[in-house]
């Protein structure tokens, strides 16, 4: 791909998709060109920093694309209008934060239950409650796992970088689709609100996949809407196919009809949670940075996970072994690469800065029973170089 | 009666409306002397005298007993979460305007947990049908009172009789932009038919409350007996006012036997539709 001279992007070309070329561009707004440049059709939100920026991007650039921005009277209201677009076959986004995240629960457990796929973008600030709307946090981690009642799977990137804003946002789209599950991008404060270069490349190499489809005809046979194929993924018909579709929040069968009982509902959650753990390999991505030799891992991601590559650069330079793995979905956490880390043996302890009171670090204290250090800031700052230096010298 | 005692009937003998209905989800929950399957009944007359196509047809429906509209309709159909159907609905009217997407609701869902969502969806002037059908309290959890129970009228949340000022559905929908707004009752098959089609072939948010009886709950806390008394009321008291000038006054007390319900066809006006 050739690179074009950076270009100022606060006059986007309208009509354009994909955005071909190198920017400086904004986190919030490369998580928004990559939900463009994947094929977004609907976006329904409401303003709240410090993801307010995605929306904006998307209002000023999706109505001369042809796709529908709609700023809703809530989030409550948000969530249900994207679920309602992607019943419809719509590729749907919405943008949010702590505060929204919360109000949108619920509904993301529709979302799992309908199988109906959709992609959040929760650009996380200190909390709890309003918190520091304008600075940063980390802790909407596993509320983003857990967030809504019971149990069901989900997919959630944590982009370190206004690139990987974009990159993951196109991934999630294509993950939601091929899962069908709400997707997140966990994205904080700081990658939101930072400016870097972000490269968009052509658009046939975004690698865009779409949905699977009914295999026959809507008057051949009766369409089972969640009869699962051995991927364990049903195909989708949309409203206005002709498949006379029912959908509902209650326990249901392969046709979608509620069935109250429990052995139909244990099939089915078993199935959500299934389709996601059981591919959690294929889904789960991450990086590592001289880890191979490594006696010390640090183990970040997003903002934190900035500061930890210096550290460990530092500290290599100091002669010291030590290593970064930043996971990039942090659901599914890549549990698999990590235990085989603890398995070679040469990693004595774990270091694991966070903006939050210590939710991931107790992912890799379920993994193994190593020294697992903490660093954490409640919010409003992130663990400088320097203190994560700090605890590897120790 | 249970479904294995159900004879399959020979194919001469199906109810055209049949094609419209998922009679294999039958029997219904609904109690007896419940208005709901009648409004589902004229839902499906509706869809099959609107001239759009069926497959066209989209049935949305939040949680209550009414929520449950969406399952017995043979449409594309989504019961979704308390008080979001019209969120829901608006995501697919918008994205698929081709689509005539009708919300069965009840006045629990609609208008107390889905309030915020009423009145912006009228504001906005979305493409769509909402039904509410109105019972004055919660059915489906037991007969707790809500924001229609008529004062002094009892529900398990009110034992002594509910003290807060009910909702007039017509004139809320009117002031905050529905561009129809009628009122019927479950008496009035013909009238909320026609209702129903005129709202299907208009492009906006229009809106019909439809009185219907809880006899279960509703019914019960307040002596009125089995659905059959409610009808019983409805053709005793109930005036037609269509395109009355102001619908401030039409509140409903079904227990005040001096109070006439007011129905008809009220508003029905041109407005730009949302998005278009």
């Amino acid at each position: 791909m050739a690179a074009s001279p950076a270009k100022n992007t606060s006059a986007p070309e309208a009509g354009t998709r994909v955005l071909t070329g190198d920017h400086f561009m904004l986190g919030d707004h490369a998580c928004a060109e990559g939900a463009i440049a994947a094929g977004l059709d609907f976006f329904g939100g409401y303003p709240i920093t410090p993801s307010t920026e995605i929306a904006e991007r998307v209002a000023r650039r999706l109505p001369a694309l042809g796709g529908k921005f709609v700023q809703m009277e809530d989030e409550l209201g948000s969530i249900a209008a994207i679920i309602g677009a992607s019943a419809a076959g719509a590729r749907s986004f919405t943008a949010t934060s702590g505060p929204g995240f919360s109000l949108m629960m619920e509904n993301i457990g529709l979302a799992a239950m309908m199988e109906l796929p959709c992609v959040i973008a929760d650009v996380q600030r200190a909390s709890p409650s309003t918190g520091l709307p304008t600075m940063v946090g980390q802790s909407d981690i596993l509320q983003a796992r857990w967030g809504s009642h019971g149990d069901y799977g989900i997919i959630a990137y944590c982009p370190a970088s206004p690139q990987e804003c974009f990159d993951l946002t196109v991934r999630a789209f294509n993950d939601a689709d091929r899962y069908r599950v709400p997707v997140f991008i966990l994205m904080d404060e700081i990658v939101g609100h930072m400016t870097e270069r972000v490269r968009i490349p052509e658009p046939e190499d975004l690698h865009l996949i779409g949905r699977k489809g009914p295999r026959h005809a809507p008057d051949a046979e009766p369409f089972l809407s969640f009869a699962p194929d051995e991927d364990m993924i049903p195909p989708i018909a949309h409203a206005g196919e002709g498949y006379r579709v029912h959908m509902t929040g209650l326990t249901h069968d392969e046709r979608g009809y509620p069935a109250m009982t429990a052995e139909v509902h244990n099939s089915l959650v078993n199935r959500l949670v299934d389709k996601i753990r059981l591919n959690a390999d294929d889904i789960a991505m991450y990086e590592e940075v001289d880890t191979e030799d490594a006696d010390t891992i640090v183990v970040a991601f997003g903002c934190t996970a900035r500061s930890a590559r210096h550290a460990v650069a530092q500290a290599r330079d100091e002669g010291l072994k030590c290593g970064l793995l930043r996971p990039i979905t942090v659901w599914p956490f890549p549990e698999t690469r990590i235990r085989e880390i603890i398995e070679v043996g040469n990693v004595k302890r774990f270091i694991v800065p966070e903006v939050n009171l210590g939710q991931l670090r107790r992912e890799i204290e379920r993994l193994t029973h190593l020294p697992v250090k903490r660093l954490n800031h409640a919010g409003g700052a992130m663990p400088s170089p320097d203190e994560i230096l700090e605890l590897i010298r120790t | 009666m249970s479904a294995t005692e159900q004879t399959i009937q020979p194919a001469a003998n199906i109810h055209p409306i049949d094609r419209l209905l998922r009679a294999d989800r039958l029997p219904h929950i609904l109690c007896a002397g419940c208005g709901i399957g009648t409004v589902i009944h004229g839902y499906a007359n509706s869809i099959a005298a609107s001239g759009i196509d069926e497959n066209n047809h989209v049935c949305v429906s939040g949680i209550g007993c009414s929520g449950r509209a969406a399952g017995y309709v043979n449409v594309d159909s989504y019961h979704t979460t308390h008080g979001r159907a019209l969120p829901f609905a608006l995501g697919i009217a918008v994205h698929k305007p081709e689509l005539n997407v009708t919300v069965i609701s009840g006045d629990g869902d609609l208008t107390a947990i889905g309030g915020n969502h009423f009145i912006h969806a009228a504001r906005r002037n979305v493409n769509l049908n909402v039904i509410c059908i109105n019972n004055f309290n919660y059915g489906m959890t037991g007969g707790q009172v809500g924001p229609t129970t008529p004062i002094g009228a009892k529900g398990t949340t009110a034992p002594f009789g509910a003290v807060e000022r009910p909702f007039n559905l017509p004139y809320l929908a009117k002031a905050t932009g529905a561009i129809f707004v009628a009122r019927w009752t479950i008496l009035h098959v013909r009238e909320f038919h026609e209702a129903l089609v005129r709202s299907m072939q208009k492009p906006g948010f229009c809106f019909i409350e439809i009185l219907a009886p809880c006899p279960t709950s509703f019914g019960k806390s307040n002596k009125i007996g089995d659905g059959l008394h409610e009808v019983e009321i409805y053709r005793e008291r109930c005036q037609v006012q269509n395109g009355a000038p102001h619908l401030n006054d039409f509140d409903i007390d079904l227990l005040d036997e001096s109070k006439p319900i007011v129905v008809g066809n009220f508003v029905d006006v041109e407005r730009d539709a949302f998005m278009e």
